[in-house]
Order: structure tokens, then C-alpha cells, then sequence
């Protein structure tokens, strides 16, 4: 491949190809034995592996979760987002590093540390059991941990759009008789939109993926709370390599999907931004 | 952070309409104040309050009971392991990330952005996925694994394994940091240097490099404390052998199934205090480098 237009800086062949030969061998070439494998199976074989009960169930439990989750993230996500970014608090420096936590902490540490925080005697558990709500151990644990994990990604999305939003607009639309409720919902939520999509279609895919928080918290029991990545180690403990890589072919197909789909939407806020 | 609009707002006058101005764009303090407590309350409770619990926990036992679960032989090798781990993807990964941000931001080629798009990809794979791929190829009924076998070299259930998922998991965090730095920062600075006759290692060495420090510092940051953290990608190829192939991450997991839970805390309070100096030297990198860094947090 060849540079093009000229330039006097050297390193290009050099530079792209430790960058092309590392990507192959580390990531393209791995993950395509993914596809290979699972086409050696044939589209019987991977159907027969797909809609087995246990393994439809894990799906579903596993994006049905992740879609929650990442509601849910959208909605506080986008509430920490504007409480930091309009509103002036002490303490807001600490805090606002907490927000990167889910980034910095070790996934099996998030873990253990909401299975015991979120059980029957937990910090939290004791108030929530004895009104019938049961964290851990159930589906609903599966959501916490994934909400846990998914939060930063829409705070740090949204923030920088909601930051450089012009105030402009929305004095424009206050002079214009607009109540600050109809500011906020018209001019205000439509520009920062994309972004928010953006920011839930990573956290999605985030938690479609994640595997050391949830097993902990989630209490595993096969059809009710099993998670398909779990049922991948399952299937690889068990030697069933073929399965295994069905489930991991299926899930892969459907994270690069939103991969697409979230790219598509960056590309489009800075066409517009533009 | 706040925006400073002292630039863009008339000065404040004594009898000025500025504060009815501000008032149209933002709520009632009822309103701000509801709101305000509302995100920290979440926060609190969601990110702060299972930090606190780890160290809570972990000292349950006593500060005696909490020393003795890192004087175990099991847990010094996996922290062992841990920190060789990291030592041998961190560097690899450093490099990878100056070669791509180099050969990204400094010229234009066909196919750009597919490539950037490729470097992003073990994002959005699942860490699980990420180590069955490893499986799949260098595994016993992998397409390697008779040639491995026949030759004695061990890569699944063996450290090499554990490497190779770990640099698969943290390969994008630092090329992530820098592109968007590098791209921002242009190449006047490099042309300036190549034309007053220095070669190109010398314009990286003393060019380039000090302009980027403190992006890569940040991504070196990120990257380190994934690589030591990984859990799913590193449980799928580790084979969990006691003192050999365990990290910290699988030693916690093991330690919590086995109801040994202050030592599994105690463990887990290591990484976390890892994870609260990766914050803090981040907030401090942010705090005094944030022009720098400005361009890497739009992206």
C-alpha cells in the first residue's frame, strides 16, 4: 500500500505494516478460525446447536438483560451526564471520577462485590428482600451487574455533545415563548440524540459480552439464569467445541452488527456536526 | 467540567439583566437541586457503595487475617503471573498502538477507516468469545494443537494462552488514545523537524513523543489495569491450575467459591487499589494536561 500524498514523513510502510501484520495475527486471523469452525458445521449443525432450548434461553436472557440494562443506562446516563456537565455541586471532581469506575475495576472484583452487597444480607439485599424483591441469584441480578458495567459509556458519549450544545438555541427557543420544559424536550434531547444512541448501542454491546460481573451475582441455574457466555464455558468444558462455536459465531454476528450500527451513527453526528 | 462562558457573556454588571438571561436556560433550583441528587445518589449507591463494600469486606476478618491471604503460595503466584502477564502485553500492545497512531494520523491511505474500525473490533467481541478463539486454534482438537503436541509446546491452559487473550482483550486501548491525539496534533511539528535535517527517529524521540506523553501515559494506564483485571478471556484458556495458571482475577474466583471469602476480598482489594490509582493518576493527567487530552475525549 502506498501513502497518498507525498509527504516528507517517514515510517509509513514500516509503521502500517507492524500495524497490519500485528491486527492479523493477533485478532483477523483468530477470529475468523471462529467462522471457519462454525461453517465446518454446516447451517443444519449450527441450527441444531442454536435452537436447543438451553441455548435459545441463554440468548434470550442475555440480550433481553443487555436491552434493559442499557435503558436503563440511557436514562441515568444521560441524567449524570447533565447534572455534570450544567450544574455546579462539591465534591464534583471526586464523583466525577467515580463515573469511570466500571472502566478501572476488574470485572470478577465488580462481581463480588454486588453479589455481596445485593444478597438477602447484603448492604442493600436486607432492604430489598423483605419486600419481595430478590437481587442476587435471580435474572434480575443479571441486569444489575450489566447496568454496573455499561453506565460510563453513555455519560462519556453524551457529555461532550451535551458540553458544546450552543446555549444559543436554547435562549433562542425561551425568547420564542418555549417553557423550559419544551426547551429541554425539542431543541435540547434532539441534538444530543445521536449520541445517546451511540452510547446505549455501546453499553448494549457491552453487556452482551460480559462475563465476570454476571456469574458471580447471577446464580447460574440453566434456562432461568444462565448467560451465553457461560453456556460457551460449558460447552468447552464439556469438549462440545462445535457448540461452543455456534454460540460464539451467533454472538459475534450480532456484536458486529451493532458495531456496524453504532458506527453508522458516528459517522452520521459528524456529517451533520460538519 | 463547566464550560466558561466569561468570553462569550457580556461582563457582570451590578444592575445588569444577565441573571434573568441565565435564568430562561436553565431549570428552577428546585428542579436542579432534585436532579443533582438524584445523579448522586445513583452514583453512590451503583459505583461508589461496592468499591467501599470490597475493603469492607476484605477487612472483616481483622487486618491479621486480611495480610496472611497474600502469604499464601497460590496467591503470590497468581499475582505473580498477574504482573508477567501485564509486563509482556502491556509493552507489546504500547508498541502496536504508536505504529497504527503513527501510520493513521500522519498520512492518507484507502482504507482508513476500515482499519480503524478493525482495531476496534476485540471491543465489541465478548471476552469469552475472545478466549475460545485462542481454543479453537492452539486447543488440544485445534487446527495447532497435534502440531503443538507433537513439538511439546503448551499454549492453551499454559501461560502463553493467558498472554495472548489478555493482549486481545487491552489491543485497542492505547492505539484508541493516541489516534484521535495524534490526528488532532497534525504533522507541522514533524515537518518542522525533518526540514532542519533531523532523521525520523530522532523527530519521533523528540518531537512526537513528548507531545503525546501524557495521551499515552493515559492509554498505558487503561490498558494496564484491564490487562491485570481480565477475568473472561483469561478463565476460558487458563486451564484454573493452582500456582501456575491462576492470575488474581481466577485466584479471587476460586477463594470465593470455596466460601474463603475475606481472602477472596483481600485479593480483590488489591486489584481495586489498583483501580483507584488508575483513576487518580488519570483525574491528575486530565486535571493539569486537559488540552492535550481535550482532543482525545471528543472523540
Amino acid at each position: 500500500m502506498r501513502a497518498r500524498t507525498f509527504t516528507p514523513i517517514p515510517g509509513f510502510s514500516l509503521t502500517l505494516g507492524v500495524t497490519i501484520t500485528y491486527l492479523c495475527l493477533i485478532v483477523l486471523i483468530p477470529l475468523a478460525g471462529v467462522f471457519f469452525k462454525a461453517a465446518g458445521l454446516g447451517l443444519e449443525g449450527l441450527w441444531n446447536t442454536l435452537s436447543a432450548p438451553r441455548v435459545l434461553a441463554s440468548l434470550e436472557l442475555t440480550f433481553g438483560s443487555a436491552l434493559i440494562a442499557a435503558c436503563a443506562n440511557a436514562v441515568f446516563g444521560l441524567l449524570v451526564a447533565w447534572v455534570f456537565v450544567r450544574y455546579e455541586f462539591p465534591g464534583k471532581r471526586l464523583f466525577d471520577s467515580t463515573i469511570d469506575l466500571p472502566f478501572a475495576l476488574p470485572t470478577a472484583v465488580a462481581g463480588i462485590a454486588l453479589t455481596s452487597l445485593y444478597a438477602g444480607n447484603g448492604w442493600i439485599g436486607q432492604f430489598l428482600e423483605p419486600h419481595g424483591i430478590k437481587v442476587a441469584y435471580t435474572p434480575l441480578g443479571i441486569i444489575v451487574a450489566m447496568t454496573f458495567i455499561g453506565l460510563p459509556f453513555v455519560v462519556r458519549t453524551v457529555e461532550p455533545v451535551l458540553r458544546e450544545a450552543e446555549k444559543e438555541l436554547e435562549e433562542a427557543a425561551a425568547s420564542l415563548g418555549a417553557n423550559r420544559w419544551q426547551t429541554v424536550s425539542r431543541v435540547i434531547l434532539p441534538a444530543v440524540g445521536p449520541a445517546l444512541l451511540t452510547g446505549f448501542a455501546l453499553a448494549l454491546a457491552r453487556a452482551v459480552g460480559e462475563y465476570g460481573s454476571i456469574i458471580f451475582i447471577a446464580g447460574n441455574i440453566p434456562m432461568v439464569s444462565e448467560i451465553a457466555p457461560l453456556l460457551i464455558i460449558i460447552k468447552l468444558e464439556e469438549f462440545d467445541y462445535a457448540g461452543a462455536t455456534a454460540i460464539a459465531a451467533a454472538m459475534l454476528v450480532i456484536s458486529f452488527t451493532l458495531l456496524l450500527a453504532i458506527n453508522g451513527l458516528q459517522a452520521y453526528v459528524r456529517r451533520r456536526k460538519a | 467540567m463547566s464550560v466558561d462562558h466569561s468570553l462569550l457573556d457580556p461582563p457582570k454588571l451590578p444592575f445588569e439583566p444577565l441573571i434573568e438571561r441565565n435564568a430562561v436556560i436553565t431549570e428552577q433550583p428546585w428542579v436542579r437541586w432534585l436532579l443533582t441528587a438524584l445523579a448522586l445518589v445513583f452514583l453512590s449507591a451503583f459505583l461508589l457503595l461496592p468499591l467501599v463494600s470490597v475493603f469492607v469486606e476484605a477487612l472483616r476478618g481483622g487486618v491479621h487475617a486480611y495480610f496472611a491471604a497474600f502469604k499464601e503460595p497460590d496467591a503470590l503466584a497468581a499475582i505473580k503471573l498477574t504482573l508477567l502477564t501485564a509486563a509482556i502485553a502491556v509493552p507489546l500492545n504500547l508498541v502496536f498502538g504508536i505504529c497504527a497512531a503513527w501510520a493513521i494520523a500522519k498520512f492518507e491511505f484507502r482504507g482508513k477507516q476500515i482499519l480503524i474500525t478493525l482495531i476496534d473490533l476485540p471491543f465489541s467481541v465478548s471476552p469469552v468469545v475472545a478466549g475460545l478463539i485462542y481454543v479453537i486454534i492452539f486447543g488440544a482438537q485445534g487446527w495447532a494443537g497435534p502440531w503443538l503436541a507433537a513439538h511439546d509446546i503448551k499454549i492453551i491452559f499454559a501461560v502463553p494462552g493467558i498472554v495472548l487473550a489478555t493482549i486481545f482483550i487491552t489491543f485497542p486501548f492505547i492505539a484508541r488514545e493516541l489516534i484521535p491525539l495524534m490526528q488532532e496534533q497534525g504533522q507541522d511539528d514533524e515537518q518542522a523537524a525533518l526540514s532542519l535535517g533531523a532523521s525520523g527517529w530522532q523527530t519521533f524521540w523528540n518531537i512526537t513523543l513528548p507531545n503525546i506523553r501524557w495521551g499515552l501515559l493515559y492509554g498505558v494506564l487503561l490498558c494496564n489495569a484491564r490487562a491485570m483485571g481480565e477475568f473472561g478471556a483469561v478463565s476460558v484458556v487458563s486451564g484454573h491450575i493452582r500456582g501456575k495458571t491462576n492470575t488474581m482475577p481466577l485466584h479471587i474466583e476460586i477463594l470465593y467459591n470455596e466460601y474463603a471469602f475475606s481472602a477472596a476480598f483481600a485479593v480483590a482489594s488489591l486489584l481495586a487499589l489498583l483501580a483507584l490509582l488508575t483513576l487518580g493518576l488519570k483525574a491528575l493527567v486530565e486535571w493539569r494536561h486537559a488540552d492535550e487530552l481535550a482532543a482525545t475525549r471528543r472523540h
